[in-house]
């Protein structure tokens, strides 16, 4: 996704001099491609969060556009209050990028553990919550943040091996994408987890269970009747390396009282407070939340006979 | 060189400030009158800004980072035409522009909302990275309280500011002494200071902030050295100008009363 995103952020700023890229001190290997491309346009702004967010403020005030980078509790905790009174009030062209959604740094501890971040931004006025499952995803996410007015905040985790789409999907900002359509089962999932839900969908059709596995790569602005319309199944499963308060569980709950929908069971998989002092690699973390493609499969196996 | 219009625009919008605050039973006019000159100086005769093109691209930009001090703000603004002088009787009141605050929202001349202290510093370095990126020579002045420079914001970008050479950036300290619950020297002591931006790679001059000719002189030539921000530390009295305001604490808080006000008024007026 680092990969992705800073190739989709080179592409933009060559079409545009006016897009700069603020760093925490951090991003190495990955922004060097944009320091060496536009030396005039990259700052590393030394490891003062505070500072780089009005910085940016100050830049957008000015007339450029800004992307910010660095480990995500460090870019949203640290500054939290630049972000609402500088940016978001302002309504500034301010795209802060943040590395390490959920447990990508798992064995890091909770420091480093992004699990309360695009809920502490969800309240904040004019923000827009990019939350990409896939590098297709992280291309659009960075593309409509940079075409989209305003502040947003672009949730990434790291590397990614994998794809989760095959080509690139129809997607408008705040809207679900689905994935996969099943009547038995629905998962709503957000970020890199959603190749777990992927592959628990794939191993339940050999049982011939199917499964609708819905991705939100924008989880703020969110299109509620359009969320409500994919939740046309008996069983609903929310799956979020995410905290309940202010993630996507929260979401989908809503637009099912909201818009009255008929469901049996819904069950909404999320981090607790008793997993902060776990430990471990992301895959580890992912299992004792029952958020592993095995786990998930297990989840509705039983639900269904329930 | 005479300054009786910066003198008089002194007064007037010390006047205003003191009108509105009691109108609104507002805090913080202590906060005004201490920086009556320096907001008068700026505006009377230092600031490249036009009133009819607020936006301006080529404009000076100005920020006041103690957003506290928002009532004298929107005086000078009116006094010299950003604003209608009418809004001012709306100060902090239901459905007015004017927070108690300082508001940008729909408000012409005002460049950034602030209230949270240690925000406009960091923002003014933006604005200054970007107008040299853009080979600009507008200047960045940015006004600061003393108690604000707790905030450890402000170093990150007293760093920053140096590291990069901003050297079209100047802060302005209203050093008035006195911060929310008591003396600066005693609640956590800057002390000192002027030091301690030498020692952080800016240019630093300490003057009389109630001293026109003062003012003026050490905002006429910036930046005091090459390649350095600068750094003008205003000696200033907290209630400056009504003797039974001045160098207290309460008027951090206190708004007057209308005997209270008419006395104030009178006092300015009377002074030379």
């Amino acid at each position: 996704m680092r990969k992705t995103f800073i190739d989709t952020l080179c592409k933009i700023a060559k079409d545009n001099e006016n897009v700069w890229l603020l760093s925490g001190d951090l991003g190495y290997s990955v922004l060097e491609q944009f320091s060496r491309q536009f030396p005039n346009r990259y700052i590393n702004t030394g490891v003062a969060e505070q500072n780089m967010m009005g910085v940016a403020a100050g830049l957008s005030l000015s007339g450029k556009i800004v992307f910010t980078y660095s480990i995500s509790n460090f870019t949203v905790m640290r500054c939290l209050e630049q972000i609402r009174n500088d940016i978001c009030y302002h309504n500034l062209n301010v795209n802060i990028v943040g590395v390490g959604g959920g447990f990508t740094y798992g064995s890091a501890g909770y420091s480093h553990h992004a699990v309360e971040d695009y809920g502490v931004l969800m309240p904040m006025p004019n923000m827009s919550i990019f939350v990409p499952c896939d590098p297709i995803e992280t291309k659009l996410c960075i593309e409509n943040a940079y075409g989209f007015e305003g502040p947003s905040y672009i949730r990434l985790e790291k590397n990614c091996d994998y794809t989760v789409h095959d080509k690139t999907p129809h997607y408008s900002i705040g809207n679900p994408i689905r994935i996969l359509e099943g009547k038995d089962a629905t998962i709503v999932s957000t970020g890199g987890v959603v190749n777990q839900a992927m592959t628990a969908a794939k191993l339940l059709a050999n049982l011939d269970i199917n499964v609708s596995v819905i991705s939100l790569p924008s989880v703020k602005p969110i299109d509620l009747k359009s969320l409500a319309a994919v939740l046309n199944t008996p069983i609903i499963i929310t799956i979020e390396e995410h905290s309940e308060f202010g993630g996507i569980s929260q979401l989908v709950n809503k637009a099912i009282i909201q818009y009255q929908i008929n469901v049996n069971e819904v069950v909404n998989l999320c981090t607790s407070d008793d997993i902060i002092y776990s430990i471990g690699s992301q895959d580890f973390i992912r299992h004792k939340l029952s958020m592993t493609s095995e786990k998930i499969k297990n989840t509705i196996i039983k639900l269904m006979n329930s | 060189m005479i300054f009786n219009n910066t003198s008089i625009l002194a007064k007037q919008i010390r006047i205003h400030a003191l009108k509105m605050t009691s109108n609104a039973k507002a805090s913080h006019i202590g906060s005004c009158l201490s920086m009556a000159e320096l907001l008068a100086v700026l505006y009377q005769d230092i600031l490249r800004v036009k009133c009819e093109t607020p936006d301006w691209e080529d404009r000076d930009r100005f920020i006041l980072s103690k957003g506290h001090g928002a009532a004298i703000y929107y005086a000078v603004l009116a006094e010299k035409g950003f604003i209608p002088k009418e809004w001012l009787s709306t100060y902090a009141e239901n459905d007015s522009k004017l927070s108690a605050h300082v508001n940008s929202y729909n408000i012409p001349g005002i460049e950034v909302s602030s209230g949270s202290l240690g925000h406009g510093l960091p923002i003014a370095c933006g604005m200054a990275l970007a107008a040299k990126a853009s080979k600009k020579n507008y200047k960045i002045y940015v006004l600061l309280s003393d108690g604000e420079l707790d905030e450890g914001s402000n170093w990150e970008s007293i760093l920053f500011a140096a590291h990069h050479k901003l050297s079209n950036l100047t802060a302005i300290v209203d050093y008035n002494k006195i911060q929310g619950f008591g003396d600066v020297k005693d609640i956590l002591n800057l002390e000192p200071l002027e030091d301690k931006f030498k020692a952080f790679g800016w240019s630093a001059v300490r003057i009389d902030g109630h001293n026109i000719q003062e003012i003026h002189n050490s905002l006429s030539e910036l930046p005091m050295e090459n390649d350095r921000p600068t750094v003008i530390i205003a000696d200033t009295i907290k209630g400056k100008s009504v003797s039974f305001m001045e160098d207290s604490l309460k008027w951090h808080y206190r708004s007057p009363s209308s005997d209270e006000l008419k006395k104030a008024i009178s006092e300015i007026e009377k002074t030379q």
